[in-house]
């Protein structure tokens, strides 16, 4: 606990995965933070994850 | 066959045949299957009843070119009494853009293949606005066409004859140099084909001020090279077609209700869904409203690595289907997650030269989610009207999971 504490008395270096406006918003304010391009797996469509599966057998 | 060695084989094709612009002639006399009372359109099949808007004016407007209708009430009764015969262009080696009527009469571009020695067909363009491939069929329209027909086809049969034919892959290479993307930018292409053509047409045997006004015609229309660079794109994704295993995308085509693909191991099934409804720029008195869903066979660009998915090569694009360049550039790095090669002939001169993102792969669409992205015209929805701008457009997700469905069913991943 007490070393995930010790980040807010560090200067901030941020990773975003996810709506790129977080990763905006934080540069905005002098934070060092950039975006990564992510997407879930077949972008979240079950369907087409599982005929993926299929297909690849 | 292994799918990665059956992908291999038709990456292989996709890049290295060896497209060349070798004649022009009448489509009943040139295009295979073609028929007095066929009538060749965008897209997967669809009947009369169910066409869109500017595809059925497209067909009144062909009837009324050749003589069977005599206006839009005898030209709708003529097609829906049946015995008018309707066909998607790809069923007969051929792509025409937008609604891509092609009927009996018209004059067609031949383009050969002379790696795998297959040939394919289109149309010949006829500017921006109120044209037949947007669904106009007012009696200018026609009148063109009858010009381009009885005028510009004859003399332009004559110099491809002089010439040794056109390889039209290296035009296009050059045309990526020089800012188009091959489909809604088509200025150095349309240019470098009439630099190229005008040391024959200066020789044939044709009145000095008929063959003015071909050069005046052509100059006059920047997208004239689009309907051959779509010739040389099908006569490329055919010879990449029906190889046993693999599961690049050698279709993509949209009849105005409904995107079609085909795969090249599925054989000659359409997959098909919903066609999207693109966004984009609109010329002064339109809006979005006025948009037909997309239409077409023009994204075959796509399909072989150029068009949207060269939007990078191509800046000034964006002043005609909307966005900025920092979305081009998005765009084109985005289709390499869906593609399997980096072209050996087509580069991005921004990229540093990299290989446009080539063979799409209904497994990495499966895998991302990512969808082809496609610039296109846009046609206004009710016939007779004609262009109303040109923007952006997906592929619908359903096409692919239907393909990836039928080979899992078919037992064709084995």
């Amino acid at each position: 606990m007490k070393r995930v504490n010790d980040i807010f008395g560090k200067d901030l270096k941020v990773l975003n995965i996810g709506l790129e406006q977080f990763c905006a918003d934080l540069k905005e304010q002098d934070v060092t933070a950039i975006q990564m391009d992510w997407r879930p797996p077949s972008g979240g469509d079950k369907e087409a994850a599982d005929l993926l599966s299929a297909l690849l057998g | 066959m292994d799918r990665k060695l059956a992908n291999e084989e038709a990456l292989k094709r996709l890049q290295d045949s060896e497209p060349y612009l070798v004649g022009a002639g009448i489509a009943l006399d040139v295009v295979p299957g073609m028929k007095k009372n066929l009538i060749l359109h965008a897209g997967p099949p669809i009947t009369w009843d169910k066409m869109c808007g500017p595809m059925q004016g497209a067909v009144i407007g062909a009837l009324i070119y050749e003589g069977m209708a005599k206006d839009e009430a005898s030209a709708r009764k003529l097609a829906a009494s049946g015995e008018i015969e309707f066909e998607p262009n790809h069923h007969h080696q051929s792509v025409c853009p937008m609604a891509g009527i092609m009927s009996a009469s018209m004059p067609v571009f031949i383009m050969e293949n002379k790696k795998y020695g297959n040939f394919s067909y289109t149309n010949m363009n006829e500017g921006l606005g109120k044209c037949l491939r947007f669904g106009a069929f007012s009696d200018a329209v026609v009148e063109r066409l009858h010009w381009m027909t009885d005028v510009m086809y004859p003399l332009i049969k004559e110099a491809l004859e002089m010439s040794d034919g056109i390889d039209w892959k290296a035009l296009v290479i050059q045309s990526l140099q020089m800012g188009d993307d091959n489909h809604n930018r088509n200025r150095a292409a349309t240019a470098l084909f009439v630099k190229y053509i005008g040391q024959y047409l200066c020789k044939v045997n044709g009145d000095k001020e008929k063959i003015a006004k071909v050069f005046e015609f052509i100059n006059g229309n920047e997208h004239f090279a689009i309907n051959i660079t779509m010739a040389m794109c099908k006569a490329i994704t055919d010879a990449a077609h029906n190889i046993p295993g693999s599961t690049i995308v050698t279709t993509m085509s949209r009849n105005g209700v409904e995107f079609g693909i085909r795969v090249s191991g599925l054989g000659d099934e359409w997959f098909t869904a919903p066609a999207n409804t693109p966004i984009g720029l609109f010329f002064p008195g339109f809006t979005q409203e006025d948009s037909n869903p997309d239409i077409g066979d023009s994204c075959i660009t796509e399909t072989t690595g150029i068009g949207g998915f060269a939007m990078a090569a191509a800046p000034a694009i964006v002043q005609f289907v909307g966005g900025t360049y920092k979305d081009a550039v998005s765009y084109t790095k985005e289709m390499y997650e869906i593609t399997r090669a980096e072209n050996k002939n087509f580069k991005i001169p921004t990229f540093d030269f990299r290989g446009t993102p080539t063979g799409i792969d209904i497994v990495k669409v499966l895998e991302t989610g990512i969808l082809p992205r496609i610039n296109t015209g846009m046609a206004h929805k009710d016939p007779g009207v004609g262009q109303v701008g040109a923007g952006l457009v997906t592929a619908p997700m359903d096409c692919f999971k239907k393909a990836a469905r039928y080979m899992v069913e078919k037992g064709l991943n084995k």
